[in-house]
Order: structure tokens, then C-alpha cells, then sequence
């Protein structure tokens, strides 16, 4: 594999392999066992807008491989500033690294920079585009609770129209016939194209204004952030950002097994006290950012990981 | 208008150069700007709009003398004139018939509509393409963004 710039660069058995080979690597990425597959090569991460999570799961990823990072560091401080085109950054970097990670505002930047490159790209989120590797770590954090991706009843809500994350995930879980249910404020809808888009590849998918009616059927509710910008006043927000956030009590009558996800930060939107119930996986959603990177990492670096890890033979 | 005048050529016969016919009528310009026709070239062009067409209602003809376009010229064409036949003249005669064919893939022929799109940065270097999805209809996304991208709006996007 090369670079990874949409899901479309992964088959279905791509995906589950790499999803293998991050549960192999989970006793790595936690630090309890050494192993530096990716001892003597080099993540370059570019990150062209602001990114916590994303930024520090390849930096750590890359280091828990034996592998070492350089940064970008503040676009302010780079010749960025000084109008370097990102052809230019990115074929600079290309000569210092072994695979680069990029964040960009514009859409399409990381198939611009593939272009560019001879190394491969894995697109950390390209303006309203794309993050494949955030679902694939969504993919992972199912597969783990769930111990499959097919058929699971989804809900992803809050602000549908303007996050890549769950355009990404929504496609992705399609492949794996899962069943929709896309529930947000009027103004924050699924866009149109999305939905005719994966209906066009036989999906089954529910719309909804309300959150709450939907929590009893769900397999997995991935909530997203509501942000104060996209309304024209602070009262409006708080009336939309209330009806869709959750708080234990909504989970009373969930399924035993459902979990509730979320990219991270969130704000209002999941209450503190859901962290203490058996279906919060946020946190460990974002541990595993890590180790689906480390895998990806790996094969885009033609790093085979051992089929045993550890002390098995 | 008398009957000799109607059965008249609108335009004279070449020599040697290239016919566009069967151009959607009011057309003729924007093939032009496509062809990069801007009337700065030594070679004489003659263009006559909404002629009568039995099988478009109407229909715009471009005549170029003493250039035989190039396949990768007329492939342009097919964005907004794809049923346009072409033949090259040589010695008053038809020489050979060309068929426009937009392929897989539109390159450096227009920009992508969507403002965010990467391609669009300044001084950019890399080639701007379009991948043809479809032909009927005609169905476009950027090669970076992968927008759709709206015809209509597209061909104002010209390089």
C-alpha cells in the first residue's frame, strides 16, 4: 500500500487485516512489550491546522514502533508563512522522511501532496474531505466491543453536515451493511449527496431530529460536537446542543453491549456521568488511535507485523 | 431572399484546416476560448451561429484555416460540444473524419469549482484534472477533492 488518502485506498479484507494487525500490536502501543519495527524510519508530521489527538497518536504510534518524528511545528513559525506552496513543503519533506502525516484546510491536499510525493501520505483530515485514519480507529473501537462490523445499528449525531469524521465512518460502515440512523438538528443534516451516495450503495438509513427515541435499538451512538458558531445566537445553540447530548438516565434502556463513541473534545454533548457506565468508550476510542496508526504506519511502510507478539510462540 | 442566396454557403469552402460542425448553437465562442482561438493566431477562423440543423434545431460551425487541430485539442471540446463532428481538410477535400473523445480523465483544460480545493492554491504547479465519471451525462470530479462538479459552472472555469 501506498499512501491513504480516502477509505476507497482499503478493500474490505485491507481493513480487516489492518484491524488484526492493530489488536496484535495493543501490548505495544500500551509500552508493555519493545518492539521497533519502525526502528530507523522517520514519520514526517505536517499539520497545517490546529490537531491534538491526531498529531500525538502518529507521534506516538511512529515512537512506540522505534520509529522517530519530525514536525512541521507552528505553520506560523514555517516558510508556510512566507508562501511556500505546499508542492514545495511537501516535496522538501519528502527528502527527510519516510511517510508523512498531513493536515490540511484545503480540501483534496492529501491526493495533491500524494501527487507530489514519493513517499506515502496518510491523510490526517483534509478540510471538509476526509480522515481515514480516524475511521479506522472508529472501525477498530466497534470491532473491539462488538467483535464484528457487519449489521450493527448505528446512530451518529449532532452536527452531520459539516464533520468529515462521520462522513468517512458513515461510508465505511455501509460497507459492512450496517444499518443508519443519522439523527442531528435541521440545519445540521447529512448532506444530500452523502445520503443519495451511500443509498446508492444499497444502504439503510433512517433520518431523524431526535437522538433520545433511537438510544434502545442502538449498537453503537457516535456523537459528534455541536458547534456554538453554526448558529446565529447563543440561545438557539443551547435549545439544539441540549437535545442532543447525553447523560446517563438516556441509557437506562440501552443494550447491554451498546457503546457510545466520540472523536473527541467534546463539550456538552455526552455528561460526565455516562464516563462511569459500561458504554462510554471515548477514551479508550482515542487510545486506540494509536495502535490502528501504528498498524497503518506499518503497512504503508511495507512493515509486515508478526502474526505473535509477545510470549506465545 | 432569393433561392440562390439560401442554398449559398454561409461560409466559403477551405482549402486546407479543420470543420467543427454540429457545435450546440451559441456555443462557438466558448469553443473558441477552448481552443485557444483568441484571434491573436495568423491563421483565419470563420465561426457562423444558429445555423438551422436538422438534427440540433440549431447548430454553430467553426472553420479554421491552415491548422489541422490536434486529437488533444479537440478533447477539450467534449465538455461542452461532445456530439461536434470534426474533419480535416486538406486540398478542399474531407481527409479524415475525427471523433471526439473525452477519455478517462480531463487535464489542465479547467480548474475545479470548488473554492477550498487544494489545486486552487496559489502558484500550485501540479496539473489540474478532472476525472470523467460519465459521459452521459456528463459527470465530473476533481482528481484532488473529488467534488462533483457542475458543467455549467465548470466551463466558466477555463485555464
Amino acid at each position: 500500500m501506498s499512501s491513504l488518502i480516502t477509505m476507497d485506498d482499503l478493500s474490505d479484507e485491507d481493513i480487516q487485516e489492518v484491524l488484526n494487525a492493530a489488536e496484535r500490536l495493543l501490548p505495544v502501543a500500551k509500552g508493555d512489550i519493545h518492539l521497533p519495527l519502525l526502528q530507523g524510519r522517520i514519520l514526517g508530521n505536517l499539520f497545517f491546522e490546529p490537531s491534538t489527538r491526531t498529531r500525538m497518536s502518529f507521534e506516538t504510534a511512529m515512537k512506540r514502533l522505534g520509529g522517530e518524528v519530525v514536525n512541521l511545528g507552528a505553520v506560523a513559525s514555517s516558510s508556510v508563512v512566507k508562501g511556500e506552496t505546499l508542492y514545495d513543503t511537501i516535496r522538501m519533506v519528502d527528502g527527510y522522511a519516510d511517510v508523512i502525516a498531513l493536515r490540511h484546510p484545503r480540501q483534496g491536499a492529501a491526493q495533491y501532496a500524494a501527487d507530489a510525493a514519493e513517499v506515502p501520505i496518510a491523510n490526517g483530515g483534509d478540510g471538509a474531505g476526509h480522515h481515514p485514519t480516524q475511521t479506522m480507529l472508529d472501525l477498530f473501537t466497534i470491532r473491539q466491543a462488538h467483535g464484528r462490523l457487519n449489521g450493527l445499528r448505528v446512530i451518529l449525531a449532532g452536527d452531520l453536515r459539516y464533520g468529515r469524521t462521520v462522513h468517512s465512518l458513515a461510508h465505511a460502515l455501509v460497507r459492512f451493511n450496517c444499518e443508519l440512523v443519522f439523527a442531528s438538528p435541521k440545519g445540521l443534516k447529512m448532506p444530500e449527496e452523502i445520503i443519495e451516495d451511500l443509498e446508492g450503495h444499497g444502504a439503510t438509513i433512517l433520518e431523524s431530529e431526535d437522538l433520545l427515541n433511537h438510544i434502545d435499538d442502538a449498537d453503537v451512538i457516535y456523537m459528534t460536537r455541536i458547534q456554538k458558531e453554526r448558529f446565529p445566537d447563543e440561545d438557539e445553540y443551547r435549545k439544539v446542543a441540549g437535545s442532543f447530548s447525553l447523560s446517563a438516565d438516556n441509557l437506562n434502556n440501552a443494550k447491554e453491549e451498546m457503546i457510545v463513541m466520540h472523536p473527541l473534545p467534546r463539550v456538552d454533548e455526552i455528561s460526565p456521568d455516562v464516563d462511569k457506565t459500561r458504554h462510554a468508550r471515548y477514551f479508550e476510542q482515542a487510545f486506540n488511535g494509536v495502535v490502528t496508526r501504528m498498524a497503518l504506519l506499518c503497512r504503508m511502510l511495507g512493515v509486515e507485523v508478526p502474526a505473535k507478539i509477545g510470549g506465545e510462540a | 431572399m432569393s433561392a440562390p442566396e439560401t442554398s449559398m454557403r454561409r461560409v466559403t469552402a477551405i482549402n486546407n484546416g479543420t470543420v467543427i460542425d454540429h457545435v450546440p448553437a451559441g456555443k462557438a465562442l466558448l469553443v473558441l476560448k477552448m481552443l485557444g482561438l483568441d484571434g491573436k493566431m495568423a491563421t483565419p477562423v470563420s465561426m457562423v451561429m444558429n445555423v438551422p440543423s436538422k438534427k440540433m434545431g440549431g447548430k454553430d460551425i467553426i472553420k479554421v484555416e491552415d491548422r489541422e487541430l490536434t486529437q488533444h485539442e479537440l478533447d477539450r471540446l467534449a465538455l461542452i460540444a461532445p456530439n461536434a463532428s470534426v474533419a480535416i481538410i486538406r486540398a478542399y477535400t474531407v481527409a479524415e473524419k475525427r471523433v471526439i473523445n473525452l477519455g478517462d480523465e480531463v487535464i489542465n483544460v479547467v480548474y475545479c469549482t470548488f473554492a477550498n480545493c487544494a489545486s486552487l492554491g496559489d502558484r500550485e504547479p501540479l496539473p489540474h484534472r478532472m476525472k470523467v465519471v460519465s459521459v452521459e451525462p456528463l459527470n465530473l470530479r476533481c482528481h484532488y477533492c473529488g467534488r462533483p462538479q457542475d458543467i455549467s459552472e465548470l466551463v466558466e472555469n477555463l485555464l
